[in-house]
């Protein structure tokens, strides 16, 4: 490879890959947040859905995006502040690695952990009866939806805190907040205006309504312009991410 | 658009200064923690291939000097580059070229000694028969090879410095930042490390080390700078240093009979007498001179001299009084 630029570009992203082998041995295969990362959206799902008349069709949708969403954003905004308190960071921060890699290999291993759990629940959905319409869209709503909701984990991660604890006040607290203005449990037509408009703001409305769309072609707009927003929101997501630690690093060590 | 035009002197400055047998050079390096001036517009150079001591109180500005200098902060003005690599052009270039020992243990506790150095290779692009090698050579070197699959949550500090160690030197960096690699260890270890550094240096790596020993400073150092308060009070090499400090040199001396500590205060060129068991200590910035005097006091006196030593100061009284000082 001559070209600078694209040689220290296939560095980077190297080294963004050994990011994410870093974090999937350390963080992401453990058996309480696989356990975690598959019951937790599951129960709150049934917890909801039980002893109520809904159709599987329309359950199955809430289910699958709950599921990325939740395991998606779990553990990613632990990262940063973990490791400013074990002073990894700090190792990062002086080796041969930009913010961007290290956002990116954070946000990869993350993805992974997302799309793969994410896989269980769609297996779920069709042993219990629902039947998939459109598998690319779908496939394509999963990789694209499970990229943004990393990103927004990482974006989650950006105050400039040792404290585990506080992020995953902040975490939680917009996690839910979203989750109930999305569709997941009330559709969007059946919110009140305010509720509507908001929604609008909300990644996971697009997800669940092009998981509508591809379990019982229910969906309110049309499926393109569901994923172009989820990949807008994924760039957006990105980029901020990125910005905001790189401002964060030196208050962190 | 004053402090962006300081900036842009201080980029031409460093521009028309820098010198290839340096391997680092700092020039007007400036980094404020708040009201705080932590470190204040410091200058210094460290050459190629020498084993660079630096000595300072705590918060003197150690730490984040070497933050500055590994790119881990940006400094609030100056400049400083490394192997030739402007710290802040050119980071990535910079520290690739680095090992770094940080003050505290930063490896990955939940992963095994040989995890943390295999991902220390990939963060450094070192291919990955290479890294394999060289950890191997390494975990043998430092006493680590038989619990190289074991989680460093369960290593001692001793062995979790000792594998920082190995993750500094992994890439085989050029010039190596140690910042109080051996405080707070046991002897095996220290002494493990000062080998490890002085092989290293004799191998040509520069290395840049921080720390409170003066004795590890006095053996191992080429150069010492001692910073307080963010400034440096003195560059120079240790022998050279002990000597730069009037009043500090003595003579020690015991007679064959007991002698009034006051006679000597009385003899010339003499500062103050100090009776230390047996013997007698004169402070005097010219050590020669009563030496002569100390000979014709015990002729005059029928003595006869029974020790006489003449002593240079301690690179712990220079520092005592160089940080008094400034």
């Amino acid at each position: 490879m001559k070209d600078p630029f694209m040689r220290n570009l296939i560095e980077q992203l190297k080294r963004a890959l050994a990011i994410s082998k870093k974090d999937a041995l350390i963080y992401y295969t453990k058996p309480p947040v696989l356990i975690q990362g598959i019951m937790i959206p599951l129960l709150m799902f049934l917890s909801f859905c039980v002893g109520r008349n809904i159709p599987v069709a329309s359950l199955v949708p809430g289910m699958v995006g709950m599921t990325l969403y939740f395991t998606s954003t779990s553990v990613v905004p632990v990262i940063a502040p973990w490791e400013s308190r074990m002073k990894t960071l700090e190792r990062l921060a002086a080796s041969p690695i930009s913010m961007s890699a290290i956002i990116l290999g954070d946000v990869l291993a993350s993805f992974l952990f997302g799309s793969i759990i994410s896989i269980f629940s769609i297996l779920i959905g069709l042993i219990i009866g629902a039947g998939v319409t459109d598998s690319l869209v779908l496939i394509v709503s999963v990789v694209l939806a499970a990229l943004c909701f990393s990103s927004f984990g990482a974006l989650l991660s950006s105050p400039p805190t040792d404290n585990v604890a506080n992020v995953m006040m902040l975490s939680t607290l917009v996690k839910f907040a979203l989750t109930f203005i999305s569709g997941v449990f009330i559709p969007i037509e059946e919110l009140p205006a305010w509720g509507r408009a908001v929604s609008l703001a909300s990644p996971l409305t697009y997800l669940i309504d092009s998981l509508r769309y591809c379990f019982q072609r229910d969906n309110q707009c049309p499926v393109l312009l569901d994923i172009t927003l989820l990949a807008a929101f994924t760039v957006a997501f990105l980029i901020a991410a990125i910005k905001l630690h790189e401002r964060s690093l030196p208050k962190r060590l | 658009m004053h402090y962006l035009h300081f900036r842009l002197l201080d980029r031409i400055g460093a521009c028309f200064t820098m010198n290839a047998d340096n391997a680092v050079e700092a020039s007007n390096l400036t980094k404020f923690f708040g009201d705080l001036v932590a470190v204040d517009h410091i200058s210094f150079q460290v050459r190629s291939g020498e084993i660079f001591g630096f000595l300072g109180p705590n918060g003197a500005g150690k730490t984040t000097t070497i933050r500055m200098l590994t790119g881990v902060l940006k400094p609030d003005a100056g400049t400083a580059s490394v192997m030739g690599y402007d710290i802040q052009r050119e980071p990535l270039k910079a520290k690739q070229v680095m090992g770094i020992v940080p003050e505290i243990s930063n490896a990955y506790i939940d992963l095994s000694a040989w995890q943390n150095l295999m991902f220390m290779g990939e963060l450094y692009g070192v291919p990955k028969k290479r890294r394999v090698e060289r950890a191997d050579v390494l975990l043998k070197k430092l006493g680590l090879y038989e619990r190289k699959d074991d989680l460093v949550k369960g290593f001692s500090k001793g062995m979790k410095q000792r594998l920082i160690i190995c993750m500094a030197l992994l890439n085989g960096p050029q010039i190596l930042f140690l910042d109080e690699p051996t405080v707070g260890l046991d002897v095996q270890s220290s002494r493990m490390i000062r080998d490890v550094i002085r092989e290293l240096n004799q191998k040509g790596t520069t290395v840049f080390l921080t720390t409170h020993n003066m004795e590890e400073a006095n053996y191992l150092c080429d150069r010492i700078a001692v910073i307080n308060h963010g400034r440096i009070a003195a560059i120079d090499t240790p022998e050279k240093l002990r000597r730069s400090i009037k009043g500090l040199q003595s003579v020690e001396v015991s007679f064959s009979k007991p002698v009034k500590t006051l006679h000597l205060s009385k003899l010339p060129k003499v500062n103050k007498v100090k009776k230390m068991g047996d013997k007698l200590r004169l402070y005097t910035d010219e050590p020669s001179d009563v030496v002569c005097s100390l000979v014709d006091y015990a002729k005059s006196n029928d003595l006869r001299i029974v020790t006489l030593n003449t002593l240079a100061p301690s690179l712990e009284d220079v520092y005592i009084k160089l940080i008094e000082g400034s």
